[in-house]
């Protein structure tokens, strides 16, 4: 049995009065993908921030491959990356600039050919010495992966990857992260409200609401286990808080 | 990737000074800002100079260091701006968390803010004082050795209330930013640019010998008035320097530590 490569132990962040993650804890496999569901204001991007060591837990701890992330995070952010929509790229500079900053910035060893390798992989050949300020939505998507998977990370923590993509793009990304994980046995922790999305790249779902975990499966089993046809059917549920999986149909998924 | 990360690395800091390089080289209005209200200030203090210089007495003899102290108190404005600003071109970015995700330690991130400062300062201040040879026949330069401990002193002030700056934006956030424009002109009347400081009330005085740049605007008097390097006024400086400094990294850390805390890295805004 392999130590998870992230760990969440009891897990809190509280705001003043307001409860943003409530003593949550998992702990998630390497060489996977797993999901992180919930509507708006559910705790997931509070929990990612706690996972990249960008936001201090009020209570708990998490680690990411052995390193508490709230007080040595330094000790593995070279082996990890991240991407979300919360965060831009300097919009003045190249593309090529930005990747050659941040291929430096994770001590890659050959950043030039690094960039010309991630130029192929995710069709940058186009608009590479192009300002990032002045690319479509699908290329600066396509730019914040490259940058993402700069220094080949082990894991990968994307908030909503695909979000104002259209479904072509969004496609192409989405093989692009299984080929990822395929390639490089790497963890991926990917939050989305892209159910479609979810279902087909994940093996794993944990499902967040008022910063509780209320429900943790893979995707398949979730179907099962809610009795639905669909993870957005499930999702809708839970959001709802319309029913449970009965005791039949949990026993039914387990056998 | 190797599973060991330096835990102090030139390249990550040549990475940082590399993207504001970038910056500033793909945006002339950038350049020319740099340039343009140091030359504006040195044209017309040069003027005044020139006008008081013509007057009988001590004043004459007081108006000698107009330009000295406009272009001092322009090392110290600038070095602070420089740093600033290029803290608040993360910001304005909104690439501050990626930084922070990378294994970009904050003692490389403020080295290659200073490092960007002196850079900033360098293309302003060097035309300038070339143009206050060419209009006025004010050779800054001639100060010599003096004018290198001067630079210091000040580049040693303005790096600790940049720091302290970035840190308060980094944790209150762009609502903040405000101040890191405002906050040097307190110095202005308080070091004692123009003037000496015996000119302030006795109760004020003791406030302007606790900060640095007042040592530095007093020896620069004395050297220009008396042409005596006054390496006592200096020393203090530098004493104050190295508390001011020290307590600047303490605040900043103290200060990213509480932005980790209110979640203010993530969501980077007012």
């Amino acid at each position: 049995m392999t130590a998870p490569v992230i760990k969440a132990e009891r897990l809190s962040k509280h705001y003043g009065e307001a409860i943003a993650v409530d003593g949550i804890s998992f702990a998630i496999a390497s060489d996977s993908i797993t999901g992180l569901l919930g509507g708006n204001g559910a705790g997931k991007t509070t929990t990612i921030g706690m996972i990249m060591g960008l936001v201090a837990p009020t209570a708990g701890r998490v680690t990411v491959l052995g390193a508490d992330m709230a007080h040595e995070p330094h000790r593995v952010l070279h082996r990890m990356n991240f991407e979300s929509p919360h965060v831009d790229l300097p919009h003045r500079l190249t593309v090529r600039q930005n990747l050659t900053v941040f291929g430096m910035l994770y001590g890659v060893a050959d950043v030039e050919g690094r960039i010309a390798r991630l130029a192929g992989d995710l069709d940058l050949g186009e608009f590479i010495d192009r300002p990032a300020g002045k690319l479509s939505a699908g290329q600066k998507t396509r730019v914040a992966l490259a940058k993402a998977l700069v220094n080949e990370p082990e894991v990968l923590v994307l908030d909503e990857p695909t979000a104002s993509l259209d479904p072509d793009t969004a496609d192409w990304i989405r093989g692009h992260l299984e080929r990822y994980r395929k390639g490089k046995q790497a963890t991926i922790l990917l939050a989305s409200h892209n159910m479609g999305e979810v279902e087909r790249l994940c093996d794993r779902v944990i499902m967040m609401k008022r910063g509780c975990i209320v429900d943790d499966d893979a995707p398949a089993r979730l179907i099962v286990r809610y009795g639905r046809h669909t993870l957005e059917e499930v999702f809708l549920d839970v959001a709802r808080g319309r029913r449970k999986p009965s005791l039949a149909t949990q026993e039914e998924a387990a056998s | 990737m190797s599973e060991h990360s330096p835990a102090f690395s030139l390249r990550r800091i040549a990475a940082m000074v590399l993207r504001h390089w970038y910056l500033l080289r793909s945006s002339w209005p950038r350049l020319l800002e740099i340039v343009y209200w140091p030359a504006v200030q040195m044209t017309m203090w040069g003027f005044l100079q020139l006008h008081v210089a013509k007057q009988p007495g001590a004043l004459a003899l007081a108006a000698g260091t107009f330009l000295a102290a406009v272009l001092l108190w322009d090392v110290l404005f600038r070095g602070q701006l420089g740093f600033s600003i290029s803290f608040l071109e993360e910001m304005w970015a909104r690439n501050l968390a990626n930084l922070m995700i990378s294994p970009l330690r904050p003692v490389e991130f403020v080295i290659a803010l200073i490092v960007m400062s002196v850079i900033r300062l360098a293309i302003g201040f060097v035309p300038v004082s070339l143009l206050a040879i060419a209009f006025f026949g004010f050779n800054f330069w001639s100060l010599g050795l003096a004018l290198a401990a001067f630079f210091a002193n000040l580049l040693f002030t303005s790096w600790a209330v940049g720091m302290f700056c970035s840190g308060l934006v980094m944790r209150q956030g762009l609502g903040a930013e405000g101040l890191t424009w405002s906050l040097m002109f307190l110095f202005l009347p308080l070091t004692c640019v123009y003037y000496p400081v015996a000119t302030l009330p006795q109760w004020l005085q003791p406030i302007a010998w606790a900060l640095p740049p007042t040592a530095v605007f007093e020896g620069m008097r004395a050297l220009v008035i008396e042409h005596a390097f006054r390496a006592d006024l200096m020393a203090w400086a530098l004493a104050l320097n190295a508390l001011w400094l020290a307590g600047a990294a303490v605040a900043f850390q103290a200060l990213l530590a509480a932005a980790r805390r209110g979640g203010s890295l993530l969501q980077v805004g007012e």
